[in-house]
């Protein structure tokens, strides 16, 4: 599941896009410092297994559907946490470029949720755990299961959250909670046998690749890592809260403005520099002030939405139409003069 | 199958698109990404019931796309190939805003409707941004300035890694179908057990190929740097491509010009 530019608001996009940075920044140094270099063919051919592997459909039993393997945790199990974000972030970014999955803004959005969660939560928290030293096919399918469910879990939850609080789409949180997460729950069981299958299948052909990471590292501070995580959920749930405060209610100083003198603010004055500038700060607002459902009701009660004035209505048809045209007209212009520069 | 084997065949397209040689192919990658970002910010910050407003911003990809000599069909077909999520999710919006905003003759359109359109018409237009921007840059390219603005060099040489072993790994799994299909009758689905078989072999078979890679690249020298054959070299009529385009933008985002335009034109008539 694939967030969309169209869906998502520059301040969550922002926000997602600024933790994903961070991670990547993080997972390369990390790369860098305790990777033999060998792995970095494999990361990249393993991004490229990926894409391959989801050209093998496979029937899903019980219903006439098929599907693919995802990918997270099959490869945090073969290169580790951090190897593996980069390759997932890597097969992302691809998937955006050339098939216009999601968008650049989401792309931030799109690697966290289907990078972060199984790599740096599902996979150490989970199936690390439960697999540790002592592999065994019985291990490993139930570690499998486990994380690719949390894992998806946690991505479907993260695209309720972008959406919610981007405030484009009009879907409660509630309903878009219950379209999503049992959907995603059967994904995450699919998605965790055939990731089971795949890891079993190559354990017992060459057990030595999948031992290769589970075995415990000397150096190293875990800690850290779970630290680090905990550090982005926190900034990210706190930049949604926020953001989604902004974008609903007036801020403090508004708010405490209407309530002591009954009005919106205080009417400031509207020519020179002052009105300008309250323009320019009302124009370049990132979220735009969307009514609450509830005003709105009461509003539509008594007489049609205000906001329906058919002035402003037709203006906006009328002016759509001329841009429509004058696009148009640009695209023939363009065309035409580079037709005769190939002439002469 | 055919349909993914089709979209992977794609990715061909898009880079034999991306060698033409024009005005926007030569210009500096990294101009192009910016521009684009600027774009696709500007577009996604518009409150979500424009769509007058939005319309301006179209100039911009239709000027790659005719300047750039980029196939329009071609392009459409792809963002459309992908609108199934955005769809999914903005449909919902005609459902649950019901407020009429809109008059046309005695027609009301609701607030879901517009929202519904809006996010359609950003949908194009970001996915399409993106789509130019490869296909007249090429990814190679876009890789490189990436690496230039500051990313990390272990993940643009796992961009390009990707990349180039797409092509090998999708053909070798697809030879593997294939054979599994022919081999099976009435056209019985691939069972989880055979799955999970068919893809432990296609990985197996590309980590022994990541190894003969490696072994193949110390030989030729690779110590994990990235050596450009041309260097990326910014001009500075490129800059004012950039802040051109990007004051064209923010004029755009900050002033409604179609509804300007429109009460213009409603004086004349009246």
């Amino acid at each position: 599941m694939h967030m969309a530019d169209a869906l998502i608001s520059p301040a969550v996009g922002g926000t997602m896009w600024a933790a994903t940075a961070g991670l990547i920044g993080y997972s390369s140094r990390k790369v860098k410092e305790d990777m033999d270099e060998r792995r970095i063919p494999l990361m990249g051919v393993l991004g490229a297994f990926i894409f391959a592997a989801q050209m093998i459909n496979f029937t899903i039993p019980g219903t006439g559907s098929s599907g693919h393997l995802g990918g997270g945790i099959i490869l945090a199990i073969l290169l580790g946490p951090s190897a593996a974000f980069l390759t997932l972030a890597s097969v992302l970014t691809v998937q955006a470029l050339f098939f216009a999955d999601g968008g650049l803004l989401a792309l931030g959005c799109n690697i966290f949720n289907l990078g972060f969660f199984p790599c740096f939560v599902a996979y150490p928290l989970v199936f690390k755990p439960i697999v540790r030293d002592r592999v065994n096919q019985r291990r490993i399918v139930i570690g499998a299961v486990l994380s690719s469910v949390l894992g998806l879990q946690l991505g479907a939850l993260g695209v309720v959250f972008e959406t919610f609080f981007s405030r484009i789409s009009d879907l409660p949180l509630g309903t878009f909670l219950l379209l999503m997460q049992p959907i995603h729950l059967a994904i995450g069981i699919v998605e965790g046998l055939v990731t089971a299958a795949v890891v079993v299948f190559v354990w017992k052909a060459r057990p030595e690749i999948v031992e290769m990471t589970l075995a415990p590292k000397p150096a190293g501070p875990p800690a850290f890592r779970k630290v680090l995580a905990g550090l982005l959920i926190a900034a990210v749930v706190t930049g949604g809260f926020i953001s989604w405060f902004a974008s609903t209610h007036p801020d403090g100083l508004e708010w405490s403005l209407s309530r002591s003198t009954g009005k919106e603010g205080i009417e400031p004055p509207k020519k020179g520099i002052h009105g300008w500038l309250a323009e320019l700060q009302q124009k370049t607002a990132f979220l735009p002030d969307y009514a609450f459902k509830g005003s709105k009701k009461e509003k539509a009660s008594g007489e049609a939405w205000p906001a329906a004035d058919p002035g402003t209505s037709v203006s906006g048809l009328l002016g759509g139409t001329l841009t429509l045209i004058a696009l148009f007209g640009i695209g023939l212009l363009l065309k035409r003069r580079k037709k005769q520069h190939v002439r002469h | 199958m055919s349909g993914i084997e089709s979209t992977f065949f794609d990715i061909g397209t898009m880079d034999a698109i991306s060698r033409q040689d024009t005005f926007v192919h030569r210009l500096d990658p990294r101009i192009k990404v910016l521009t684009a970002l600027v774009f696709i910010v500007c577009v996604v910050s518009f409150g979500k019931h424009d769509i007058s407003a939005l319309l301006p911003f179209l100039v911009y990809p239709l000027f790659l796309v005719v300047v750039g000599d980029v196939p329009l069909a071609y392009l459409l077909r792809k963002v459309m190939l992908a609108a199934p999520f955005a769809i999914l999710i903005g449909i919902f919006n005609p459902l649950l805003d019901r407020e009429v905003l809109l008059y046309v003759g005695p027609l009301g359109i609701s607030g879901g409707w517009i929202s519904f359109f809006s996010i359609l018409l950003r949908f194009m237009m970001t996915v399409g941004v993106a789509l130019i921007l490869v296909a007249t840059t090429g990814y190679h390219a876009v890789c490189m300035a990436l690496e230039k603005m500051g990313v990390p060099q272990v993940f643009v040489v796992q961009l390009l890694f990707l990349h180039r072993y797409l092509f090998v790994l999708v053909d070798e799994a697809s030879r593997m179908v294939r054979a599994r299909s022919l081999r099976s009758f009435q056209g019985k689905g691939l069972s989880m057990r055979v799955f999970g078989s068919m893809a432990g072999h296609l990985l197996l078979r590309t980590m022994d190929r990541a190894q003969r890679i490696h072994q193949a690249m110390l030989c030729r020298g690779f110590d994990g740097n990235l050596r450009p054959f041309h260097p990326l070299k910014v001009r500075a009529w490129e800059v004012l491509f950039l802040l051109g385009w990007s004051a064209f933008f923010l004029l755009m985002r900050f002033y409604n010009v179609p509804r300007f335009l429109g009460t213009l034109m409603q004086g004349f008539i009246s």
